[in-house]
């Protein structure tokens, strides 16, 4: 379970950093340290690896960073549960059908809080890959998650909602038990529920399956996730007929954090460590856990009908037209 | 490959689509007929017959796609329909490749510049807010626009006490738009756990096709779900599971039928019997005639 380390997987983009960080490696291995011209060439590639890092990660494209919202060593929902929270004990099972792995829930402790975590759960090596279905949940996943809010609506204890999807699965047995009937389900049910709800996209948010657990109070987004109505290969595929124009279409969509909160669909970006959340998992989730606690105090003031119409005045805003 | 029945529903439909632009629109001759779409028919109708029998094929009962205004006409009592928010617009929100000019475009040659009509009326004597989805306009996806149109037509039977009756047929959410359509599925969404608050009743009519954000929010979400046969419904794209799963998929796969056997759906209902069927579901579920 224990990610690999990012510099063994690093991404086209990273090359040069990695490149510099080799030489540095090879100089401190083969030249004895207390040679001045070597501590002078050390000093001079350690300010240049500070510059080119600064260059490449202050400046990342929307691709860029759907490439580390993808990428295989970053925390997922129950790396997060486990360095964020005090407890998290999982609760499983649709009470229907079956048990879908790849949308987890259950009990969490916060900071002294008692809250119902749920998040979507990709897997970090082949077998829990297959076992968490890349992340994409079936309709049981979304229908254990409704059970879940509710019994935290019951029972007073506030939502955090950790979304990291590519989508809701396309497949066969999804469709015949109605994938699209439990998102929209969740969709509705959310506005009802008397808690407060806190969403985080952590990796990928994508459309309907991510939103099937985000319609929440807050929503906020790691500084390198994504948030989308489709994916930029299948809208590159729609608009060019050509999947590798994807980077174009990730521009176009307005995906990443910066343009999101600009445009009023998520309310605070998360800062992530340099590089991303994978190069640092354990500053990332204290980055992340003091945003849930933050938020969770400012809505734990709000009775139930304060934080229902708020949330209904939020989602009720989104969207620009003319003539209205 | 195999040829499934999934496909074929894909094939005659898109044949229909080119008859029907190069024919009865042009106004050419051959405008006067239209071959029934339906492959084991066939059957040639006089576009006149066909449009008086709402584009329903009089030998085989093929549910041909119907414009928004036509269905609306053939959906309430005579002379009751007050359109609203027609003015209403999309506006190239993102600065998205191409889409302004594409808007230009449909904005300026249709009566109706949205993949929604709106409005109140009656069916059989009980006051509806309606909103019928229109596939001609962008595939009928669903934008800002759209979304907004639709979410006023929930708040205006809800605040008017009226039903709502919600016509789809649509891609699904428009990708123009990015997350601001993705998140007309909430805004509507929440629009209908009010009104299923104040316990007014909600028809969902789903027509063909109806499938991603539309259908995994309100078309799924009727207090009954109607669809009309042959319609094909679903969430994800038949090519996408195709590539996803590597499955050969089941005979009749996301139509109408596949999903009123696997409790979707309560009744797959003719188009000519449907302002009928709806208003007796009204009688049903508020007590009247």
């Amino acid at each position: 379970m224990a990610p690999r380390t990012p510099r063994s997987q690093p991404l086209d983009f990273e090359k040069p950093i990695i490149e510099i960080e080799e030489s540095l490696a090879r100089l401190t291995a083969q030249r004895p340290q207390d040679d001045p011209a070597v501590a002078r060439e050390l000093t001079a590639l350690r300010e240049r690896l500070r510059g080119v890092r600064q260059e490449i990660y202050a400046r990342l494209t929307s691709w860029q960073r759907v490439q580390i919202a993808r990428h295989p060593a970053r925390p997922y929902a129950l790396d997060y549960a486990a360095l964020c929270f005090d407890e998290f004990v999982e609760l499983r099972g649709d009470r229907a059908f079956a048990d879908d792995r790849s949308l987890i829930g259950g009990f969490a402790r916060l900071g002294g809080r008692r809250a119902m975590l749920i998040g979507h759960q990709k897997g970090r090596d082949t077998k829990e890959r297959a076992l968490r279905n890349f992340g994409m949940a079936h309709p049981e996943g979304y229908r254990k998650a409704l059970r879940l809010m509710r019994l935290a609506s019951k029972f007073g204890l506030p939502v955090i909602a950790l979304v990291d999807t590519p989508g809701a699965y396309p497949g066969i047995g999804a469709e015949e038990r109605h994938i699209a009937e439990a998102i929209a389900v969740n969709l509705r049910e959310m506005f009802a529920l008397e808690v407060p709800i806190v969403a985080a996209v952590i990796g990928e948010g994508g459309s309907g399956g991510a939103l099937g657990i985000a319609v929440a109070d807050r929503v906020l987004i790691l500084e390198n996730a994504y948030y989308s109505v489709i994916s930029p290969e299948g809208c590159a595929a729609i608009l060019w007929k050509d999947r590798s124009r994807a980077p174009d279409a990730a521009e176009a969509l307005k995906m990443s954090p910066p343009e999101l909160l600009r445009l009023g669909i998520v309310d605070e970006v998360i800062p992530e460590p340099e590089g991303g959340a994978h190069h640092d998992p354990a500053a990332a989730a204290a980055l992340l856990k003091g945003a849930l606690v933050r938020h969770l105090d400012e809505l734990g003031g709000l009775d139930p009908g304060d934080l229902r119409r708020k949330r209904h005045e939020k989602f009720r805003r989104l969207g620009t037209f003319d003539g209205g | 490959m195999k040829k499934t029945g999934e496909k074929r529903v894909f094939k005659r439909r898109a044949v229909a689509g080119t008859s029907r632009r190069g024919g009865r629109k042009a106004g050419i001759p051959e405008g006067l007929w239209t071959k029934c779409e339906s492959e084991a028919c066939g059957q040639v109708i006089f576009n006149q017959q066909l449009e008086e029998n709402l584009r329903v094929c009089p030998a085989c009962g093929h549910h041909f796609p119907l414009g928004a205004r036509a269905r609306i006409a053939a959906l309430v009592d005579e002379g009751t329909f007050e359109e609203c928010d027609r003015g209403l617009r999309a506006v190239d929100s993102l600065g998205f490749p191409n889409y302004a000019d594409r808007l230009g475009v449909e904005h300026g040659r249709r009566e109706t510049p949205e993949a929604v009509v709106c409005g109140t009326g009656s069916m059989g004597g009980v006051r509806v807010s309606l909103a019928v989805m229109d596939f001609t306009f962008l595939g009928g996806s669903m934008g800002a626009a759209t979304g907004e149109k639709i979410a006023r037509a929930v708040a205006r039977a809800e605040s008017g006490g009226r039903a709502l009756v919600i016509v789809s047929a649509s891609g699904g959410a428009r990708m123009h738009e990015g997350c601001f359509s993705l998140m007309q599925m909430a805004k509507i969404s929440g629009e209908l756990q009010r009104l299923a608050e104040a316990r007014l009743p909600y028809i969902s009519v789903l027509t063909h096709p109806t499938t991603g954000g539309v259908t995994a929010s309100f078309a799924t979400l009727g207090d009954l779900i109607i669809a009309e046969p042959g319609a094909m419904i679903g969430f994800a794209g038949p090519r996408v599971i195709r590539e996803t799963t590597h499955q050969e998929l089941p005979e009749g796969f996301q139509t109408a039928e596949f999903l009123l056997e696997r409790g979707l759906i309560d009744r797959i209902v003719s188009r000519r019997e449907m302002r009928d069927t709806i208003a007796r579901f009204l009688g049903y579920l508020l007590g009247g005639a």
